[in-house]
């Protein structure tokens, strides 16, 4: 089996994987770090968002032998050491962003994107239109939306 | 109001783990020795089995086993059940057919499992299961449910694929009020067949222990001990005090996980076959193949009224499509979720409904997001809003006129509303909705070409569930009851364990405020349990939206007991009578001195018991309750949609949402608005986008997120929310509950906003661009593109 490093979350790792394996199983399987999630087998939900060298990406749709040598950030590592929540996360919280919480690793990891592609101060039309890769069946994206236009002011 | 007490917008709980990646979904468990479960589905709709050879998959690499339908009735695997038993007119029982976790003769719809490969990996049992060689005889199929009486049948116990033809109401009376009538209202409605997906598709985990003969799952529920119950008593895999169920944090339900499933039976049948944990993740396609669908009813609907606009009865017949096999609440939801709802906010003097269920070679379907009170409300809010129009009436003036205004109300159809305002919630929505400026507004679109409608739902549906003997007097199998345990630790903290289960809900928020107001101790001194059947006792799980106004019920409950015990030890501690103890804000006072003792130290003098002898009183604080409520509940409320069409493309856009919910005593706010946000999104999806669509050879054409239209964020505008309020009487904290509410109300203000600005009625669901555009080609070809 090839092996695979990279850098997650800013500790090298580096594991045995089949050449099929994606991204989103080396993270969840190898890693343990479960709080990536695969909602769908299409790369239509969302879920699976990670940030691979800064930049948003599915990776259930990503080899983990197409990261070789890359930065990947997910879910868990996003808040401080000392557990201080990042800005986005604060704001998932503070305007009830989430309720089963499946989609929302996903949700964050996509938010940060939108917000490094078109700034801090995000209008509703905008973050509607780019969060069209990501599937929320319980909230009807009301306070997603909110929890976005919040967190990316709080990040500015 | 305290900053976490009732009525507090408290951030929730679970919120930091889900925020941080720490949820602990039925996937992220591993155990040691895990292997996974592939299962090889039927390509076909209906089929016999001739041969299924599994010796080229065994010799796969990491092939552990090969397990068929045939081992599985060999091992006298039980079938799975449908728990609520609907009587025909006739008299004559549901017709059940047999429902094996493997099909071992014939499949009876795509998906149906026919063999489970157990292998050490997913990749590899992927591998393997492609090397399963079926042989079938492919034979002819039926999936369209007006089509399904005149079909092959399906199954031997259902001649005609008839499951039941049953009815509500007095018939004859219906026809004397029509017979009356000034005006009649005909309307043909098909609901939409749609499917749940919650985003965590469904997953199951099972673990033998060969030491203690315990069998553990751990899956994606929202009632883990009615699973269990199922599990044991009904397929027979073990015995209900050796079977073990536990659901852990689960993304997602809307009723499609409240069902149980083939793969849960067989991933516990196997377990203890190879002695390892069996773990299966559905993939997104086997979730569309798999997971119980929602509504899928044929209906003609007919309201009669007399020259003034009351309505003087409502009659309904429905084809109601329960696929292959009889899923868990199938037989309920179009019967006595469904048919006991349509005399919605009306004072309908007569109403009879005809229901005929059958069986289609589709997916089996039960219980969705609201479950027979979305296709209740969305027959009733056309009948009138089209009734209205064809009348020359206000839609609203309609409605007013017929609003059942004194309660207790005994409707024609079982409900007897115990208390609401409809009145209010339409007045109220009517103002945030700005109708009185819509002409206006309307003018401005047509400026700009577009066609602006405006669309009302007052909806009533009936939460709570449920009174046990009442549908028991139904034929429900169990009772819908709910149970709580209210454990106060030595120190003053309290876990209080919950029969209902949160998949969202965010229980664990406000069932701690509803205990940290009550006890008068820190909301984050409150730990709420649910979904362990080792831990909690029995209870009844989370839907129709119960948690409310049953689980907490129960709550209230138990801490009337705990308060009582409490009572008692205070005495000791303050030595005084029994009788002169208060109690408020967390400190026992004895009345009318300034003596009195903190909640924490009456915990601590209850459980070191060095006040008071054994035999006079038990040591310890935990108290249990089963509640059994005295009535459903009765949310209601009006929706008002406001649409513009491109006349062009045919695109629907919302652009303005009123949503005016009763939903009695409101716990948190923050939570029941995002409950009405999820709600209505799911109601709009089925209204604009969603649509399950089988062929008629049975394969399902919609069956990824590629093909089905889910609602994303751009599909949806931001809405108004807003509440009136009168108490439920039937629990003690007045709660009707708000979970399904946006669902049900949501389908019948869209279509009557798209057809208020079509000017025509017949819009079906889901009304999409190529739709409506071409119901604008029909209609009006002067105003089309």
């Amino acid at each position: 089996m090839p092996k695979v490093s990279m850098t997650v979350n800013g500790k090298p790792v580096s594991g045995d994987v089949e050449a099929r394996t994606l991204l989103v199983q080396f993270l969840r399987e190898n890693l343990r770090l479960t709080g990536t999630h695969v909602g769908c087998d299409t790369s239509q939900c969302g879920a699976c968002v990670v940030h691979v060298d800064g930049v948003a990406a599915k990776s259930c749709t990503t080899l983990a032998l197409q990261c070789e040598g890359a930065n990947i950030t997910t879910i868990e590592g996003l808040a401080k050491e000392d557990g201080t929540l990042h800005p986005m996360q604060e704001a998932f919280r503070e305007n009830h962003g989430l309720q089963c919480g499946y989609c929302t690793p996903g949700m964050i990891m996509a938010a940060l994107d939108i917000v490094r592609r078109n700034g801090n101060d995000l209008d509703e039309h905008t973050i509607r239109e780019q969060l069209d890769g990501n599937i929320c069946r319980c909230t009807g994206y009301h306070n997603i939306v909110k929890a976005i236009a919040a967190g990316a002011k709080a990040m500015a | 109001m305290s900053a976490t007490g009732i009525g507090a917008a408290v951030r929730r709980k679970e919120d930091i783990r889900f925020i941080t990646g720490n949820g602990q979904y039925t996937d992220d468990v591993v155990r040691p020795g895990e292997t996974r479960a592939v299962f090889v589905r039927s390509p076909h709709a209906r089929a016999k089995i001739k041969k299924v050879d599994v010796s080229a998959a065994k010799a796969m690499p990491g092939v552990i086993d090969v397990l068929t339908g045939a081992q599985l009735a060999s091992d006298q695997i039980g079938s799975l059940i449908c728990g609520w038993m609907i009587h025909s007119k006739d008299g004559s029982p549901m017709k059940m057919s047999p429902h094996p976790a493997i099909a071992a003769e014939t499949v009876n719809h795509v998906g149906d499992a026919v063999a489970v490969v157990i292998a050490e990996s997913q990749a590899l049992g992927r591998d393997a299961a492609e090397k399963v060689v079926v042989d079938y005889e492919v034979l002819e199929a039926v999936t369209d449910p007006a089509k399904a009486k005149s079909g092959p049948q399906i199954h031997e116990v259902a001649p005609n694929n008839t499951i039941y033809e049953w009815s509500l109401g007095d018939q004859k009376a219906v026809e004397g009020a029509f017979a009356q009538a000034k005006h009649v209202t005909t309307l043909n409605i098909v609901n939409n067949r749609l499917v749940p997906n919650a985003i965590e598709p469904r997953v199951a985990l099972a673990e033998y222990d060969a030491g203690t003969d315990h069998l553990t799952l751990w899956n994606t529920s929202q009632n883990p001990h009615l699973a269990r119950l199922v599990i044991a008593a009904f397929v027979g895999i073990a015995p209900e005090h050796r079977l073990r169920v536990i659901a852990p944090d689960v993304g997602g339900g809307f009723g499609s996980k409240i069902f149980i499933y083939p793969e849960e039976v067989v991933c516990l049948w196997a377990a203890r076959k190879v002695r390892r944990p069996v773990k299966w993740t559905a993939d997104r396609s086997e979730s569309f193949l798999t997971d119980a669908h929602g509504r899928d009813h044929v209906t003609k609907a007919e309201l009669a009224l007399d020259e003034n606009g009351k309505i003087l009865a409502l009659r309904a017949h429905t084809i109601a499509n329960l696929g292959a096999y009889m899923s868990t609440f199938s037989s309920s939801v179009p019967t006595y979720l469904y048919a006991t709802l349509l005399s919605g906010q009306y004072d309908i003097p007569q109403i009879y409904c005809e229901v005929d269920a059958v069986y289609t070679n589709t997916a089996p379907v039960d219980a969705y997001r609201g479950a027979g009170r979305p296709e209740a409300a969305f027959v009733v809010e056309r009948l009138v809003e089209v009734a209205a129009r064809e009348m020359g009436l206000d839609p609203a003036d309609l409605r007013k006129r017929n609003f059942i205004k004194s309660f207790p109300h005994q409707t024609p159809v079982i409900m007897a509303y115990d208390t609401g305002d409809f009145g209010a919630s339409l007045k109220k929505a009517m103002e945030i909705a700005d109708v009185k400026g819509f002409n206006k507004r309307k003018r401005e679109a047509a400026r700009n070409g577009k066609l602006r409608g405006l669309g009302y739902s007052a909806y009533i549906e009936a939460c709570g569930i449920a009174p046990s003997q009442a549908v028991g007097s139904l034929g429900a199998g169990v009772g819908l009851w709910e149970s709580a345990e209210v454990r106060v630790n030595p120190t003053g903290s309290v876990e209080v364990l919950t029969g209902t289960h949160a998949h969202g809900q965010g229980h664990e928020t406000t069932f701690a405020q509803l205990v940290s107001e009550r006890l008068g101790i820190p909301f984050e001194n409150v730990s709420i349990v649910h979904g362990d059947t080792d831990i909690v006792q029995f209870g009844m799980g989370t839907y129709g939206s119960r948690s409310g106004a049953v689980g907490m019920s129960a709550i209230v409950k138990a801490l009337d007991k705990i308060e009582e015990k409490a009572k008692k030890v205070a005495a000791y501690m303050l030595e005084a009578a029994e009788g002169d103890i208060e109690f408020k804000d967390g400190q026992f006072t004895v009345a009318g001195t300034d003596k009195s003792a903190a909640f924490g130290d009456v915990a601590l003098n209850a459980y070191i018991a060095h006040k008071f002898s054994g035999q006079e009183l038990e040591p310890g604080l935990k108290e249990t309750s089963f509640y059994d409520p005295t009535n459903f509940t009765f949310p209601a409320g009006c929706h008002i949609c406001e649409i513009e069409i491109d006349v062009e493309t045919g695109k629907t856009e919302i652009v303005n949402w009123t949503a005016v919910d009763d939903f009695g005593t409101i716990i948190n706010p923050m939570i029941v608005e995002g409950q009405v946000h999820g709600g209505i999104a799911q109601g709009v999806g089925q209204a604009l986008l969603e649509g399950a669509v089988y062929d008629s050879g049975g394969q399902l054409v919609t069956g990824s997120f590629m093909d089905y239209a889910m609602p994303h964020a751009h599909d949806l505008p931001s809405f108004k929310v807003d509440t009136t309020e009168t108490k439920a009487p039937s629990n003690p904290l007045g709660i009707k509950g708000c979970g399904e509410a946006g669902a049900i109300a949501s389908p019948a203000a869209v279509i009557n906003a798209i057809t208020d600005a079509l000017g025509i009625e017949d819009v079906p669901m889901p009304a999409t661009p190529n739709t409506v555009w071409s119901a604008l080609q029909r209609a009006k070809p002067s105003q089309a593109a």
